[in-house]
């Protein structure tokens, strides 16, 4: 058997030989990827759902002009929370989790590099969430600086005590640095030594490009925030004067660092999503990806630029107009990579016969939100609109397109897409396509109202507000608690499906991927004979095989 | 043969490149020790912009601070450092010395120079002590005391893991045949050693030479 076209080996089914009959290696110490990789994403949607509550709070909070529902200082420490557990717990874990499951397998490896440190990497994730968790137990509760914690509001600490929630909350941020420097190490390693013979950097998919790409920032970028983060835990706890203005310290500095990464950090999330976006078009428009090795630089290309862009959050901090115009310039110049990969989606699904079977619904709402978030982030890079909405609700808005319009839709695309690999199961359509209409309506309800009131001018964290910026608040707020109970069809397809939906061959979409010709669920050494590659990884609509040996792949997915 | 005829075997996709033949093609994936190496080279390259981080801070405090010394003192002493500079710095090629040895196979040779340049770091943490003991100022007095003991104090953390390091390797020695299946661990301890001591001449120049 050597020649089977996809469709042919899509009607092979399979038993379940990796299904996981033991639930109990989910909770344990396990080094396989696909095991961690799942540990990740259940564990980070756990916390996105704690971060959604503290979101429906704020937004409860916001349902009326006056500051009614909560204490300010609670206010606070919810819209902290909510930021910090969504960037850290949620969208970070989420995508290394993928990323986990899915690399190896697309790359036709056994297992990452380095099988140990990766599930070190992940248990910290845990602990860190634990230790901010603790933060609503200790005197004075929670940081409540803002996930940015910008001294010297972070420096404050009323309490005096040695544990407060902003030393805290250092710990913890600095606990999930080590984490993804850990991971960083391990993908770079992993994607640039342990390629299937005949997989070369242009036989890669996208996908595998863009957490290359992403995890390159995570390891030039994050020991730039751990820098700042010592220095701010020092000035807290030892009495340096780093960052205090009272005693000579500059707190633009912490600025500097705090952003040096922390922008950068929205492509580690983007650009994975980018791939999922790849990955997914060209299976569901049954197209090869359009101008494939254009879109997999432009991800090096995004990487490199991200690392000179910091300052646009830092137009209104007094710095100097000649920087202003150079920041403004390469921050509008990124956006040539990123239009290269949109134009070359639409490009690729343009002509396609198109499947909307629930993740490319979700993909192309994704892409939709995401280009929207794109352009109100060119009006937000060029210096005279940036300073006008500075720190009002049009850069919350602009964000939130960009995190829950794009990364969330683009993950929630990849949950579906993959879950039969996964879990060996189908999904449940009717429920998936409910979701996605929850949350395309919720997303636009919650986020676009943003817009006007930043326009006008309604200032961002605060608790209580002008009564002429009503009608809109109530507007995103009713957004907000839909998008909340968007969750739940999504919850009971995946829990519901996985327990009892209908088998899943190996290869339900007819997809082209080294992950499509192992059966569903991989068994643990993923290939029990590797791969040989002998073409490009989006052949739709060609005859060429991916593999030069199927047929000894046939019997590494057949065996128990 | 024709020079421009190409040899179908180099063809990736040709039936003829061994790369294509299963039975033929190493199993490059299961290459832990180059793994291992290749990702500790990528870890040191994460570590460096700590410490450029740090190296920026510094920077811009000394180009931008109101009150840079903190009162009364005029500046640090530079003799001792410098010769705890010379002792460290040498000792990075001690300790190459040592990884040749054991290359050769000869481990009394390893034990000798590795050991030598275990006390090299060691003396230097000591001269280290000593001037702290002896400074003025502690790290609460202004930017200056701050970021003095920032950077020395961290890097001296890296001299300390370095040492750490070297102890186990130096265990390791003694359990017979330890090293007969290749020297990850001596190679990778070798690299963090040349490591701090790039970022040491770095600190030399920024704090003491520059004042």
């Amino acid at each position: 058997m050597t020649n089977l076209s996809v469709d042919e080996l899509a009607q092979i089914e399979q038993p379940l030989p990796g299904a996981p009959n033991n639930w109990q290696r989910f909770f344990s110490f396990s080094t396989d990827h696909k095991v961690i990789g799942i540990q990740y994403l259940v564990t980070s949607f756990f916390f996105f759902l704690i971060g959604g509550i503290f979101a429906m709070i704020i937004r409860g909070e916001l349902i009326t002009p006056e500051a009614d529902l909560l204490d300010r200082s609670v206010y606070n420490a919810m819209f902290t929370m909510h930021g910090t557990i969504m960037l850290f717990l949620w969208t970070f874990p989420s995508l290394v989790g993928l990323s986990n499951y899915l690399v190896p397998l697309m790359i036709g490896a056994k297992d990452m590099a380095f099988p140990r440190l990766n599930a070190v990497a992940f248990w910290m994730v845990p602990v860190f969430g634990v230790i901010l968790m603790a933060s609503f137990w200790v005197p004075g509760g929670p940081s409540q600086s803002g996930w940015w914690a910008y001294p010297p509001v972070s420096l404050q600490n009323p309490t005096g005590h040695l544990i407060n929630g902003q030393v805290l909350w250092l710990v913890a941020v600095a606990i999930s640095g080590v984490s993804s420097i850990m991971g960083a190490v391990n993908f770079i390693t992993t994607i640039a030594r342990m390629r299937a013979p005949g997989m070369t950097w242009f036989r890669m998919p996208v996908f595998v490009w863009t957490v290359f790409a992403a995890q390159m920032i995570q390891l030039f970028g994050l020991p730039a925030l751990t820098a700042g983060a010592v220095m701010l835990l020092l000035d807290l706890t030892v009495g340096t004067s780093f960052f205090d203005p009272a005693k000579g310290g500059d707190p633009v500095l912490f600025q500097h660092f705090f952003w040096f990464y922390s922008h950068p950090a929205v492509y580690v999330i983007i650009l994975p999503i980018f791939g999922i976006f790849s990955e997914i078009f060209p299976v569901y428009a049954r197209k090869p990806l359009f101008g494939y090795k254009v879109v997999a630089i432009s991800s090096l290309v995004i990487t490199g630029l991200s690392g000179i862009v910091w300052v646009h959050h830092m137009f209104a901090s007094g710095t100097p107009g000649w920087m202003r115009m150079l920041f403004m310039a390469t921050t509008m110049l990124i956006s040539v990579p990123t239009g290269i990969k949109v134009f070359a989606w639409v490009a690729t699904i343009w002509g396609g016969k198109l499947r909307l079977n629930t993740p490319m619904l979700f993909a192309l709402g994704g892409l939709v939100m995401f280009v929207f978030s794109g352009v109100t982030g060119i009006m937000l890079a060029a210096v005279p609109v940036d300073i006008h909405v500075n720190n009002t609700y049009f850069v919350v808005g602009h964000f939130h397109y960009v995190i829950y319009g794009a990364v969330v839709m683009g993950l929630y695309a990849a949950f579906y897409h993959w879950f039969p690999k996964m879990t060996g199961r189908m999904y449940s359509e009717g429920l998936g396509k409910l979701h996605f209409v929850l949350t395309l309506i919720g997303t636009n309800l919650n986020f676009f109202p943003m817009h006007p009131l930043g326009l006008q001018g309604m200032p961002r964290r605060v608790a209580s507000y002008d009564p002429e910026f009503a009608f809109w608040n109530v507007i995103a707020s009713l957004g907000a608690f839909l998008l909340g109970m968007s969750t739940l069809p999504f919850i009971l397809n995946m829990i519901g499906s996985w327990v009892q939906g209908e088998t899943a061959s190996k290869n339900p979409w007819r997809a082209i991927g080294l992950e499509w010709l192992v059966s569903s669920p991989p068994t643990v050494e993923n290939f029990e004979e590797l791969p040989i590659v002998i073409s490009e990884p989006y052949g739709y609509g060609k005859t060429e095989p991916l593999v030069a040996n199927p047929d000894r792949l046939e019997v590494a997915h057949e065996s128990p | 043969m024709n020079p421009l005829e190409i040899d179908a075997s180099l063809n990736p996709e040709s039936p003829t490149n061994p790369a294509l033949d299963p039975h033929t093609h190493p199993e490059h994936t299961h290459d832990d020790a180059g793994n291992r190496l290749f990702g500790f080279i990528v870890f040191l390259l994460s570590e460096s912009v700590i410490f450029l981080s740090f190296f920026a801070g510094y920077i811009v405090y000394k180009t931008t601070a109101l009150d840079w010394l903190p009162p009364g003192v005029t500046g640090l002493a530079v003799r001792e450092p410098a010769i705890n500079t010379v002792v460290l710095v040498s000792s990075s090629f001690v300790i190459y010395i040592a990884e040749r040895f054991l290359h050769a196979k000869n481990l009394w040779g390893f034990r000798v120079f590795w050991l030598l340049t275990m006390a090299m770091g060691s003396y230097f943490l000591y001269g280290q002590a000593v001037e702290w003991r002896g400074l003025p100022f502690g790290c609460t007095d202004g930017l200056f005391g701050g970021t003095f003991y920032l950077l020395t104090g961290f890097h001296g953390l890296h001299v300390l893991t370095g040492i750490l390091l070297q102890g186990m390797m130096l265990l390791r020695s003694f359990i017979p045949g330890n090293y007969d299946r290749g020297e990850f661990g001596v190679v990778a301890t070798s690299l963090f050693w040349h490591f701090v001591d790039v970022i040491w001449i770095i600190l030399f120049v920024l704090i003491y030479l520059w004042q």
